[in-house]
């Protein structure tokens, strides 16, 4: 089976039930998405697939065959880390750091559906991902600064 | 080892090490409070900092970073001290040898939110060490006075030659003209700091949004299997048999073999192991917990609580004066098991030969993980090796007595030629876990003329978490656990220098050790506080309500002899417009307490919809954690300390029926999700006290605050927890 991860075509030799999320931990040694819960609860495991958020612990890789798959690892280019990540790191977001590259996930995704989100918005789009550490309020801080960079770098 | 020789050794016998770096020791007595004094005392001589020729700064960190901000205090006070980038630092895991002890605890652990204070005098003494060194190296090659000598991002300057050397340049120089470490040095006076009393970015905070942080349920060694464990369905329950002939057969499957955590299934990826675990046939011995249930709990501590208990404390007269008093209030307060559900699943890396062992875990208690290891293998402790990786969370569940989560690792890979690497499923971490017990609380409480709380007599019934255990001594107090009544008690009592704050003339406080049975009893964060704020927050609440007295009016009268709380509790009236009344269907709530000496009090404000909804509006939470070391890491705590607390509050809840738990995941054992969280107002007191711990203090008020608030707004009283239980769904 192939597919596409962060924008490099991949063989994949886990059995075609396997998760996409252990395909990425335990075959591709991508292990920036997260194991949290198993039963898309938690947001630990968002990726990208197609361009939309999915919970990766629940999604047989076989449903990711032939499309675009996009991972934390995949956020940072040439240029260096993500208006998203940018944001994250200026507001100090992180604490165990554990849900963050799934909240990031889903946070990019929402910026590019909705460029100047409300704070309702923004609880209504992430209320999917747990922070067991409770960085909430820095979480809807750092959306509200992405959306600024974003906006501001999509000027220059 | 004694305390003399560990102040006599050290610095010398570690002052030349291999490969020309060198270690710089911390000669240090630790002075924080009086935890230290009442454990036994002593200096700690640990050495934190390698600089090697290349310029590279180690610090060796002997505390663990699981989102608490250990690595960014800790470097911090060691740039301070040492005019370096506290990012420049290299942070390396200490070794978990005694020389690298927690000087409070004297184990290996980073626990009870002492971190900042605990290394707030030897990181910086171990930095100005360093610095004396190396000014004292320049001065001589350079031959210039060291007061003509300045230090600044990592150089040693001479101005009036405007030359400059690195630090790492140095390092042959301190070998070549031998210079030790200086006897004593002065430390920076607050009023110089540059780093410290800033608001700092966590350090390792770059690693943990670009996906490159490593925890420990994400390395990988070369051959490594990966083993999921069927685990009984009562807590001590042992497989009796089991049929794995269906599950070797799955694909990936290396083998399958009885341990005595369960049934662990090896393969080449954790996914085929899971996978492979579901087709095990396994007959159980469901053991001595098969009758255990929370019901039972409750109706058997609601007995117990009724008859007397260890006496704690009896302050005047409170017997009589409930006796003699023309109304007496009387309320139980109902505390349930809760988890920890740390975002990161337990795990534990393990590889075992003749005589030897070394384990990969994220764990709070490296020494007594290796202690237990070794009475397990019947090998020297010091032969076990720990690999500390980053934290996704531990509150209290990675410091664990019986080492759980790592001895089961090792065990299920004795035998194998590789490592084997064990992952819990969250329905492992829910179910086969170790929790906050259970605990009931039977209050009692009289007022005077005035509408003051007289006399207050209270009853606590609850598994302890220390009896029995190797800390026993230190935090039993004649059979009375400490943390099983922290924060109910006016004088410091056992290792605790702090009483409540408040003074009641008349304050009975007694004990009942419920039997250990059912579940293995877990420090949660805030330990004690977690029922024992609710419940004497709670009820003080009630007699403030019986007295006709505003609560927070009645805590500022309570503590008017507590200079720290008093002030405290002043700002928070401001900083709150508490007097200021709220409009229908609103309520308003608040609750202090001292948890490891420093002082925090929240208000908050809620909307209560007519079927129970309730949205929590605000909370200003006002501390005095005395010098603010990191303002920005302390808001993330108090935050993050307020989350913790209220989703516990609002619907934590393990609930054990004929011995198993009902509860599995996050959609039966709801956290706190973004929606239900709060806005929070954080208002650090200025002072230039030591530093106190901030990690666990805010989730000690969170609960009664909120629970005041639903009185305050609603006339309804809960005294059993969680809030949805009764009726009340935080949304």
């Amino acid at each position: 089976m192939k597919l596409t991860v962060n924008g490099t075509e991949v063989n994949i030799e886990s059995e075609a039930d396997t998760p996409l999320l252990w395909v990425l931990r335990d075959e591709l040694d991508l292990v920036g998405t997260k194991y949290g819960c198993g039963m898309a609860q938690c947001g630990a495991c968002t990726v990208h697939l197609a361009g939309q958020p999915i919970r990766s612990c629940v999604t047989p890789v076989s449903a990711a065959e032939g499309k675009a798959v996009e991972t934390i690892e995949g956020q940072t280019d040439a240029a260096g880390l993500s208006a998203v990540q940018r944001a994250w790191l200026e507001t100090d977001v992180a604490q165990c750091g554990y849900c963050q590259s799934g909240q990031i996930m889903v946070a990019t995704a929402l910026l590019k559906k909705n460029p100047a989100p409300t704070d309702q918005q923004i609880d209504t789009a992430m209320a999917g991902n747990v922070c067991r550490c409770g960085t909430y309020p820095r979480i809807r801080k750092a959306v509200h600064l992405a959306a600024k960079l974003i906006a501001t770098e999509a000027l220059v | 080892m004694s305390h003399s020789s560990m102040t006599a050794g050290l610095s010398r016998r570690q002052f030349v090490q291999a490969g020309g770096a060198l270690l710089f020791a911390a000669e240090c007595p630790i002075t924080f409070a009086s935890k230290a004094n009442a454990a036994g005392g002593g200096a700690m001589m640990n050495s934190f900092v390698r600089i090697d020729p290349s310029n590279v700064i180690t610090m060796l960190a002997n505390h663990s970073e699981f989102g608490n901000g250990a690595y960014t205090v800790m470097t911090m006070m060691l740039a301070e001290e040492l005019d370096v980038d506290y990012r420049a630092i290299q942070v390396e895991a200490a070794p978990t040898s005694p020389d690298y002890y927690s000087p409070l605890f004297r184990e290996y652990l980073t626990a009870g939110s002492v971190t900042t204070g605990s290394t707030w005098l030897p990181m910086r003494t171990a930095g100005a060490k360093a610095r004396a060194m190396l000014i004292d190296a320049a001065a001589q090659d350079w031959g210039v006075a060291q007061a003509e000598l300045s230090t600044e991002a990592g150089m040693v300057h001479h101005l009036a030659t405007k030359r400059q050397i690195s630090y790492g340049q140095l390092i042959d120089s301190i070998h070549r003209l031998k210079i030790m470490p200086p006897e004593t040095v002065s430390l920076k006076d607050p009023s110089e700091f540059k780093v410290l009393g800033k608001p700092t970015k966590r350090y390792e905070g770059a690693a943990k949004v670009d996906g490159s942080a490593q925890f420990g349920i994400d390395l990988k060694l070369p051959g490594m299997l990966h083993g999921a464990i069927a685990r009984p369905p009562v807590h001590g329950g042992r497989v009796v048999s089991f049929d794995a002939t269906a599950a070797l057969k799955m694909p990936g499957v290396v083998k399958v073999k009885a341990i005595g955590a369960g049934v662990v299934v090896l393969a080449k990826s954790y996914w085929q192991a899971q996978k492979a675990r579901g087709e095990l046939n396994i007959t159980w011995d469901r053991g001595d917990n098969d009758g255990v249930s929370s019901e039972q709990f409750y109706s058997d501590y609601r007995a117990l609580a009724e008859q007397p208990g260890i006496l704690a404390e009896d302050i005047g007269d409170a017997l009589g004066a409930l006796s003699g008093a023309d109304r007496v209030i009387e309320s139980v307060y109902e505390m349930p098991l809760l988890a920890h559900a740390t975002l990161e699943p337990l795990n534990c890396i393990a590889q075992v030969s003749e005589n030897a062992c070394t384990i990969w875990s994220g764990t709070q208690y490296q020494s007594n993980d290796q202690e237990v290891i070794s009475r397990f293998l019947g090998i020297p402790q010091e032969h076990v090796t720990v690999h500390r990786p980053l934290m996704g969370g531990s509150f209290g569940r990675r410091s664990s007595k019986t080492a759980d989560f790592t001895v089961e690792a090792v065990e299920a890979a004795m035998g194998e030629s590789v490592p084997v690497k064990i992952i819990w499923s969250r329905e492992e971490d829910i179910r086969s876990g170790h929790y906050r017990p259970l605990f009931v609380h039977k209050m009692r409480g009289s007022l005077d003329a005035s509408g003051m709380p007289d006399a207050w007599h209270q009853v606590a019934v609850g598994q302890s978490l220390m009896q029995g255990s190797k800390h026993d001594p230190a935090y039993m107090v004649r059979g009375i656990d400490i943390y099983s009544l922290d924060g109910c008690l006016q004088e410091p009592f056992g290792v605790f220098p702090y009483g409540t704050s408040y003074q009641i003339p008349h304050h009975r406080v007694e004990s009942h050790n419920a039997p250990r049975v059912g579940i293995v009893p877990q420090e949660w964060r805030s330990v004690g506080h977690t029922h024992t704020g609710i419940a004497y927050e709670c009820f003080l609440d009630e007699l403030a309500d019986a007295g006709e007295i505003d609560p927070l009016e009645l805590r500022l009268r309570l503590t008017k002899d507590h200079a720290r709380m008093n002030r405290v509790l002043r700002v928070l009236r401001e900083k709150s417009q508490w007097d200021e009344p709220l409009g229908a269907g609103r309520g308003r709530g608040m609750a202090s307490r001292i948890y490891s000496v420093s002082p925090i009090a929240q208000a908050v404000e809620i909307s209560v919809a007519d079927n129970g909804d309730f949205t929590i509006d605000r909370v200003v939470c006002v501390l005095d954690c005395g010098f603010a070391v990191n303002p920005l890491g302390i808001e993330g705590q108090v935050e993050g300390g307020i989350a913790f607390g209220l989703g516990g509050a609002a619907f934590g809840n393990i609930d054990i029926v004929n011995g198993e738990v009902q509860q599995s995941n996050f959609h039966d054992y709801p956290v706190i999700r973004m929606p239900q969280m709060p806005k929070v107002e954080v208002h650090i007191l200025p002072s230039d006290e030591p530093p106190t711990g901030v990690g666990e203090q805010a989730t000690a008020p969170i609960a009664p605050a909120v629970a005041n608030a639903l009185f305050n707004a609603t006339g309804r009283r809960v005294r059993r927890f969680p809030l949805s239980s009764q009726g009340f769904k935080l949304v």
